[in-house]
């Protein structure tokens, strides 16, 4: 029983991180707090489900299809729209007020056009859904590949941060943006890519909540809120804060849940309100 | 003590003013019922978005808590409606909001910028979620009914409402009370520094702002006579105000009135046939103001009335 809790949390946790990670990197990064994030998961979900039931294409398959594509759609959007907000903007302060109302612009838009195409009906598929036994406790396993994945998504994320010149590049620039400009980094190409990449968790993310659970396309909202209490309760734009606070907040959801389900959401507004009153900056913040 | 110099020199037709609201108000004797039900509608945004301006526009603070204000004032209606009579409801649904607020505001002191925002909308959805938790498992329904009024008296008392509202934002715009919120807008601590008590000042306005919020609430649940905690609590609520005070312009008295007024209408004809066009045209057209007006339709509307002979605010 007790380990059934943990790994259902783990599980949780595991998706929590990876819709948090690309959240945190917007905001850490860029000082967009993207409220449409949530929607670029709705995107790789219903574009996994449509793939799969139209052309029998493996949501696993769509992974790859879906992560990339959106990473494009990002760094377009970063590109034209965020980009030009920001040099407009007198101050960093300023621009993360109208790149937040700008993000609540592009929610509206991709929700609807969203809803337009797919209708507002609950969709799913069933995928890999034979049961497995781990440690006495019994999932499907889908959560099991897609724990696999979430957990091998941001370990492979986090050794691109550390390691790679790119990687090095967007730390610089979350650490100062001005000097990382005069060290030679194309600081407009390098917030593009951030944003970018954080649509690209995202696109990583919605194929394997696709595979997990019912969709429908106003269901973005719901894990934007979950990233961003990740990410606070991780500390605002620390990456490994946002991977340490996704597994936390998946475990407690999952204690939670097993001693009564109504109230896991409550439990997460609970801490999120105690933790912005005690300690706003988060568990990894400075 | 640059913005102590702020004052309009405006002229301002008082008589204007009250023939348009002796009409507003006399509306139901010579109109069919739907135009008196949808000008509701669209007072009820005005009065949201007018509110909260008056709060979050001069100070910068963007606060995401309107549902929880409208929906205590919803509660209060359901709770109270069947024992007190309509005018006291919508009192208590303002009072309750404004201790909500109060308190609120005490434990928000030390948030700023995106902490505030965020914490607004998360205590906003507690509410939201605890209430659906309380009423499913302690009460055992999830709804609630309200007592019906008609829909003329609705309509006078949201007339009313809407008139105190942007009596209460004129005089606090005046006042020194608004110069103090505007100088914490400015910059706090230099505002703190000349002598305004910062904490004070914000959390009576935001208490303020919400008094009305939760008085529009009270009198609306009326309308819709059956209530949840997700509709009374809808996040929509939240963020619609913030948006069509963006689109209107915050920084004219009238821009929020215009904006709300706006979209409230397009949100009359097209919700019904085409509920997700609107959103997307209302999506389209915020990127498009936050891109190219960022002081708001009103902004653009002042700049063509002056033909650009210079700024109204220039000489004190």
């Amino acid at each position: 029983m007790f380990e059934g809790i943990v790994i259902a949390g783990l599980i949780m946790g595991g998706i929590y991180s990876l819709i948090a990670v690309g959240l945190s990197l917007q905001y850490g990064v860029g000082r967009v707090l993207n409220i449409s994030h949530g929607e670029f998961i709705m995107l790789g979900a219903f574009a996994t489900w449509s793939l799969y039931t139209l052309l029998g294409v493996s949501p696993l398959l769509s992974l790859i299809i879906c992560g990339p594509f959106l990473f494009f759609l990002g760094f377009l959007i970063h590109r034209t729209l965020f980009q030009y907000l920001r040099d407009k903007s007198e101050s960093i302060g300023a621009f993360a007020d109208s790149s937040l109302l700008a993000s609540f612009g592009l929610l509206f838009i991709i929700q609807n056009i969203a809803l337009l195409i797919w209708k507002a009906d609950l969709r799913g598929y069933s995928y890999l859904n034979s049961p497995v036994s781990i440690l006495g406790a019994i999932f499907t396993a889908n959560r099991i590949v897609a724990l696999f994945f979430a957990v091998s998504i941001s370990l492979v994320f986090y050794l691109f941060l550390t390691y790679t010149r790119i990687g090095k590049a967007i730390r610089a620039s979350a650490e100062d943006p001005i000097t990382a400009q005069v060290m030679g980094v194309n600081i407009h190409r390098m917030l593009a890519i951030c944003f970018g990449l954080g649509a690209l968790m995202a696109g990583f993310a919605g194929p394997l909540i696709s595979m997990m659970y019912e969709i429908q396309p106003t269901m973005g909202i719901e894990y934007t809120i979950i990233a961003i209490i990740v990410v606070v309760l991780g500390g605002l734009g620390s990456i490994t804060g946002s991977l340490i606070g996704g597994f936390s907040l998946g475990l407690i959801g999952s204690i939670v849940t097993y001693f009564n389900p109504g109230l896991s959401l409550i439990a997460y507004y609970v801490i999120f309100i105690l933790l912005l009153l005690i300690r706003p900056t988060g568990i990894l913040g400075k | 003590m640059k913005c102590l110099n702020v004052i309009t020199k405006r002229p301002f037709t008082v008589v204007g003013i009250l023939l348009i609201l002796i009409l507003l108000a006399l509306l139901p004797l010579y109109t069919k019922p739907y135009p008196v039900i949808s000008l509701t509608n669209i007072l009820m945004y005005i009065i949201l978005t007018v509110s909260w301006v008056i709060f979050s526009g001069p100070t910068h603070y963007i606060s995401l808590a309107s549902a929880a204000f409208f929906g205590v004032g919803i509660y209060t209606s359901a709770l109270l409606g069947k024992t007190l009579p309509l005018p006291a409801v919508v009192i208590s649904g303002g009072l309750a909001s404004f201790l909500l607020a109060i308190l609120i505001g005490l434990l928000t002191l030390r948030l700023r910028g995106m902490y505030f925002i965020i914490f607004t909308f998360s205590v906003s959805e507690l509410i939201r979620h605890f209430l659906l938790w309380w009423e499913t498992n302690m009460t055992g329904t999830v709804g609630r009914w309200v007592v019906m009024v008609s829909h003329t008296t609705v309509y006078h008392i949201i007339l009313t409402i809407f008139v105190v509202t942007m009596l209460i934002a004129y005089i606090i715009r005046r006042s020194r009370f608004g110069l103090a919120l505007r100088c914490i807008g400015e910059q706090e601590e230099a505002a703190i520094h000349i002598g305004i008590n910062a904490t004070m000042v914000k959390t009576l306005t935001f208490a303020i702002s919400a008094t009305f919020m939760g008085a529009v609430g009270a009198i609306m649940a009326t309308r819709w006579t059956y209530i949840d905690p997700r509709i009374a609590f809808d996040p929509h609520i939240s963020f619609m105000p913030v948006l069509m005070a963006i689109f209107g312009g915050t920084l004219h008295p009238y821009g929020p009135v215009l904006g709300a007024a706006i979209f409230a209408y397009l949100e009359e004809i097209l919700t019904t046939k085409f509920p997700y066009y609107y959103m997307l045209l209302f999506g389209t057209i915020l990127i498009v103001v936050i891109l190219f007006l960022p002081q708001g339709l009103f902004g653009l509307i002042q700049k063509w009335w002056k033909g650009g002979s210079g700024q109204e605010n220039a000489n004190p």
